[in-house]
């Protein structure tokens, strides 16, 4: 693919349109960052930290000020030598937690996930701990059967920590090596289904240790700023360990994993890319960091 | 906290300035950068921002300070009072047809809230307008969609129209709009599948629809966690159908909600109602100055200048 090398190129054609390292060209590379939804504070911290070593370097032109961008997006974003595999139970059953905000592609993701450990001859269990939305347990339901694996349910409106227990004791009476739990979707101000989902994954931790295994908190590349307090708070909540990005299919970058990145340290682990079973591949992160710029690249085209 | 709200943006750039008579240029380029700020971090698209700060510029300079404010203060008022004007009036009405029945088509993006918002409508009218109403499930794609239409139809004890998923959806909406009238149904709502802006082919299926069922009243229903995307989701659904509202979703949480000006600046439709809740009551009529105060991050402030 083209796109291994092309985030050098992108800050090089952004170089060359200028003459100058004046307040224009930041003003420019604030904005490519800012619309592509990276933190408004991580971009002003970056650019401020450019302002300074420029002057300081006593850089002139814009393709020496290149060297230090580069210097300092990866020093932002290095995600070098990092294993974005999830964490596997050494010794049973894994336990996988998907939690989040309404709509984001919780269930859609399990779906997803359910295919690639089947595919890998795993035996999966799915859990319909989502008992509050119309329709949950039935959406869940068709991608178990789509897939091919059980799916644990009780009726609409039952205690979701319930149906965590239940689903544990029958992956294990199934010997299933992974059991993906869903959860009803929440906006992370509400205290009450905040402390719901605590309670969720407390159930599982005293059913088996050492689970959650992973706690996956789902994310909506189309989210703007608010996908920080997003993560803040359910990191708070239920000590996320990674993230899965969807939607990136659209013309939205979701920039903002990187300002959770640097401010919260949490690793993107997953990428969505449509509706179907099969539109999910890890996260890469040099080639979300091309997307961040692919506008850029495509201006230039035309420009040409 | 990350948010800072553009009150305590301005504090110190406030005080620096106290007792001026009159706004300076200078205090002016110091604000408009706090100002900024504010809106980018309410996911206040960038560009819609830049013709934004270029207005309060233009109007803020060589202003008289009145008495009761500082410069500050005056420049929040007049960033106020831009932005509700921005936001539009308030109307949360919905069309109505010369002849029954009143055609309502939701569409959006994946997860936007279509479904729920259809019901909570669907609710609405009956409650508050006395009507009549009937959903149309008609998307075919998203696994159990149509569960989750026809459940949300019996919480209401309302009629939901469905041909199953193997049906064609432009052939769903015309049936359903068919046994509407047939049954003397005075609204239709159409639920329709979820769909990204740039998924030409769904876009032309949408199209279909619309050309064929001619709804009185096209609503797009956003997500108010939406970023910087908001305008191309805005516009390219704006062009190709003919929107004439909007439904901002999600907005009991503790976003923002700058896409809403965004979305305003490139669509120029009213934003019609709110979601302010999951459950099929929690939807309500949208307020431009509310909204304009939120994206600013300053009630208490606002009532404060009002008054002066
Ligand atoms: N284009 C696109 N759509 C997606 C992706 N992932 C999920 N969706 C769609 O987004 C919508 C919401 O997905 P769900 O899986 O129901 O989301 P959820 O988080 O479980 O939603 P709630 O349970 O209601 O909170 C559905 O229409 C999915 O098909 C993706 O990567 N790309
Ligand atoms: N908190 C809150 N949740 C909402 C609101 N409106 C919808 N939701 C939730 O958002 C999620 C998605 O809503 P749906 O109505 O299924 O969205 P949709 O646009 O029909 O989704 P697709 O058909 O998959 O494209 C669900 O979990 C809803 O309960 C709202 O105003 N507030
Ligand atoms: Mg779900
Ligand atoms: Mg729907």
């Amino acid at each position: 693919e083209k796109t291994r090398d092309s985030f050098a190129e992108k800050m090089n054609d952004l170089a060359a349109r200028y003459r100058t390292v004046d307040e224009d060209f930041f003003e420019e590379l604030e904005e490519l960052l800012i619309s592509a939804d990276v933190g408004v504070h991580t971009v002003m911290e970056l650019t401020e930290e450019l302002r300074d070593e420029v002057k300081r370097q006593n850089v002139k032109t814009p393709g020496d000020v290149l060297p230090v961008i580069s210097e300092k997006l990866t020093a932002k974003l290095d995600y070098s030598g990092e294993d974005y595999a999830l964490n596997m139970n050494g010794e049973g059953m894994t336990v996988v937690l998907f939690v989040g905000v309404n709509g984001v592609g919780k269930t859609t993701t399990i779906g997803k996930i359910a295919q690639r450990f089947k595919s890998e001859g795993k035996n999966v269990v799915l859990a319909a701990g989502d008992t509050f939305r119309a329709g949950a347990i039935e959406q869940l339901a068709a991608w178990g059967e789509d897939v091919g694996v059980n799916v644990v349910k009780q009726a609409e409106g039952s205690d979701p920590a319930a149906v965590m227990y239940d689903a544990i004791q029958s992956a294990r009476s199934k010997n299933a090596d992974v059991l993906l739990c869903d959860t009803a979707g929440r906006l992370q101000n509400k205290v009450n289904l905040m402390k719901e989902l605590e309670k969720v994954k407390r159930v599982i931790s005293r059913e088996i240790p050492s689970a959650p295994h992973e706690v996956l908190l789902v994310l909506d590349a189309t989210t703007g700023q608010n996908a920080m307090t997003q993560a803040k708070t359910f990191k708070e909540a239920t000590e996320v360990s990674g993230i899965v990005l969807t939607k990136l299919d659209g013309t939205a970058k979701g920039g903002i994993v990187l300002a959770i990145r640097n401010e919260l340290d949490i690793p993107v682990k997953f990428v969505g890319l449509g509706e179907g079973v099969d539109d999910l591949q890890p996260f890469d992160a040099e080639q979300f960091t091309y997307g961040l710029f692919r506008e850029l690249a495509e201006d230039d085209e035309s420009a040409e | 906290m990350a948010f800072e709200g553009l009150a305590e943006r301005l504090q110190a750039t406030m005080s620096k300035i106290k007792g001026k008579g009159k706004v300076s240029e200078a205090d002016v380029k110091e604000m408009a950068r706090e100002v900024r700020l504010a809106l980018l971090e309410a996911d206040v698209n960038f560009k819609v921002v830049k013709q934004f700060v270029n207005r309060i510029k233009e109007r803020a300079v060589g202003q008289e300070v009145m008495k009761s404010l500082t410069p500050g203060q005056q420049v929040i008022k007049v960033v106020n009072e831009e932005l509700t004007e921005l936001m539009g009036k308030e109307e949360s009405k919905l069309a109505v047809a010369d002849k029954a029945p009143t055609i309502i088509m939701m569409v959006g993006l994946q997860g936007s809230g279509k479904t729920t918002t259809a019901a909570k409508l669907a609710n609405h009218l009956r409650k508050e307008k006395n009507r009549n109403p009937m959903l149309v499930a008609a998307d075919v794609y998203r696994p159990a969609a149509i569960d989750q239409l026809q459940t949300l139809g019996k919480q209401l004890d309302m009629p939901v129209f469905s041909k199953g998923t193997e049906a064609n959806p432009v052939d769903i909406v015309r049936e359903g709009v068919e046994q509407a009238k047939a049954e003397n149904h005075d609204y239709v709502l159409l639920d329709t599948a979820g769909r990204l802006h740039v998924d030409e082919a769904l876009m032309d299926e949408l199209q279909q629809m619309s050309d064929k069922v001619r709804p009185h009243e096209v609503l797009l229903v956003v997500d108010a966690m939406t970023g910087q995307d908001a305008v191309n989701v805005a516009e390219q659904f704006n062009e190709q159908l003919p929107v004439s509202g909007v439904v901002l979703t999600k907005l009991d949480g503790d976003t923002r909600g700058g896409a809403a000006l965004s979305i305003r600046a490139v669509t120029d439709q009213p934003i019609k109602f709110a979601g302010m809740g999951e459950k099929i009551d929690q939807l309500e009529t949208f307020h431009p100055e509310r909204m304009a105060s939120r994206i600013l991050g300053m009630g208490d402030m606002l009532s404060l200048i009002e008054k002066a």
